[in-house]
């Protein structure tokens, strides 16, 4: 578990969920879980995936991770159809913890209102909701 | 922020140091886990030699004349199998064997024993011993204040203690005062991981020196989290998850610790259950799929998990839970449901993990 960073490329969700825009496509975005959330949770031992094909709405649960102590939902940040998952997590979810960024990035989803985006902030506003 | 109430062991700082992340438990701020990370410590424990602060368990003391027979009324255990510098384990119950705690006595001397509680019933168990304690000639002393406590397990767990102690170290199941590192310390041959190891009872100003020598020789602190897991891999009871007020002894397994020829409190309905047979009992289990079941989820026909993890040794989901009698055999299938969804899990043996099985985890 590195140092707490929260990068300048994607936006923020309160619930410590980052979702990151396609640059080359603005109706297609990665999420994943902050570095703040990661932390918070510890250790993460089980990533229970959603499956490809399936919805998801902002502010509602689509996914959990678990650590060893205790079980949450992961909050979409934006609503869409699944077009891929992290399957990796499910042998290795402590990826989760090593580089919540990049290999513990959970779903691609393809949006299906990219002005949802206007809701979620940027890092340094998420970065002062921390402080 | 945890609240200005909660209390804090003399280790307190040290934890601070070590990078440890404080949570509230039983009325403490301890430390949950370290830097290191929970699988490290779970890891290091079964491979080698961890280190954890356990003062907030408390500590009574009975001694007098009356002291072993009072301890054999309160007690499920035959305390009169104590020998000087012994341990044993046994339940408090109250009058229906419903159980009030679980806990190590020591034998410190022919009159003098003290007793190792949980720190969630301390105050319940002092204040039922004293509420017993009338027409025994015995003096009840809560001592909790007196001692920090630091488990040291491990395979490499004695030889780490040995080398700054002034004697032997007492074996399994054994007590004795020695001078730890220059300290007074009661070291006893006990733990709660399925690993060797000793517990220290000391003075709670040397507790800091103690434990900082300790790790410097190569034990690495670990935190409540990996306890629970070291606790459950073995199959051992965690009271307020598997053991109860309302639940009994034989439910849960612990028959082997009563004994109702000592006419301990609670004995009659211990001895009317055993004989008839529970109607439930407690038994491990492991997920066959993915998946984590965890405390309060039902097993659907009947049951309820009452700890549940993922096993650091292992890799799989894996608790203890209450079921019906007739479908507690090891190998009966099971299905968990795990907040809506079901997860598939089988009655295992006890323990999970056995320390001489290779695992690829």
């Amino acid at each position: 578990m590195a140092d707490a960073s929260y990068p300048d490329d994607r936006l923020y969700h309160a619930e410590h969920d980052w979702a990151l825009i396609d640059p080359s496509d603005p109706g297609l975005a990665t999420f994943g879980i902050t570095w703040f959330a990661q932390d918070a949770l510890g250790e993460v031992v089980f990533f229970d995936p959603p499956e490809v094909g399936s919805s998801v709405t902002a502010n509602e649960f689509y996914a959990e991770v678990e650590s060893v102590k205790a079980v949450s939902d992961v909050i979409a940040p934006l609503s869409g159809e699944i077009v891929e998952v992290n399957i990796e997590l499910a042998d290795k979810p402590e990826g989760i913890n090593d580089d919540p960024y990049g290999d513990g990035w959970m779903v691609k989803v393809k949006l299906s209102d990219p002005s949802e985006a206007d809701a979620l902030v940027d890092a340094e506003a998420y970065r002062s909701s921390l402080a | 922020m945890p609240a200005p109430t909660l209390k804090r062991t003399s280790l307190f700082d040290s934890h601070k140091e070590h990078g440890a992340k404080l949570v509230p438990f039983a009325g403490w701020e301890m430390p949950v886990q370290y830097e290191t990370g929970i699988r490290a410590e779970h890891v290091a424990v079964r491979t080698a030699a961890g280190i954890s602060d356990v003062s907030h368990m408390g500590e009574v003391e009975t001694s007098g004349p009356g002291a072993e027979t009072f301890l054999q009324r309160m007690l499920s255990n035959d305390v009169s199998k104590i020998a000087i510098g012994g341990a044993q384990y046994a339940l408090l119950c109250n009058e229906d064997g419903g159980v009030l705690d679980d806990l190590f006595t020591y034998r410190l001397a022919p009159e003098r024993y003290l007793t190792v509680t949980n720190a969630a019933n301390h105050d319940r168990d002092i204040a039922w011993l004293r509420e017993h304690a009338e027409g025994f000639d015995v003096e009840i002393v809560d001592a909790l204040d007196d001692y920090a406590m630091l488990a040291v397990q491990g395979p490499r767990a004695r030889d780490v203690v040995q080398a700054i102690s002034d004697h032997p170290l007492p074996g399994r199941m054994q007590t004795g005062p020695r001078i730890i590192h220059g300290r007074s310390a009661l070291v006893c041959g006990t733990g709660y991981t399925g690993e060797d190891g000793v517990e220290l009872l000391v003075d709670p100003a040397d507790a800091p020196a103690l434990w900082e020598e300790i790790v410097r020789r190569g034990a690495l602190p670990c935190g409540l989290a990996a306890r629970d897991t070291l606790r459950l891999e073995v199959c051992f009871h965690l009271y307020g998850n598997d053991l109860s007020i309302e639940r009994g002894p034989i439910e849960a397994g612990l028959g082997w610790a009563c004994k109702e020829d000592t006419d301990f409190i609670g004995a009659e309905t211990v001895r009317a259950i055993r004989e008839a047979g529970p109607t439930e009992k407690l038994v491990p289990f492991k997920l066959t799929g993915p998946g984590i079941a965890r405390q309060g989820n039902a097993v659907i026909g009947g049951g309820e998990v009452t700890s549940g993890t993922m096993s650091p040794s292992l890799q799989v989901g894996i608790g203890m839970a209450y079921l019906p009698a007739e479908r507690a055999t090891v190998g009966e299938p099971l299905a968990i449901d795990v907040r809506g969804r079901t997860r598939a899990a089988v009655v295992a043996s006890k323990p999970l993990y056995r320390h001489d099985e290779e695992t690829d985890g």
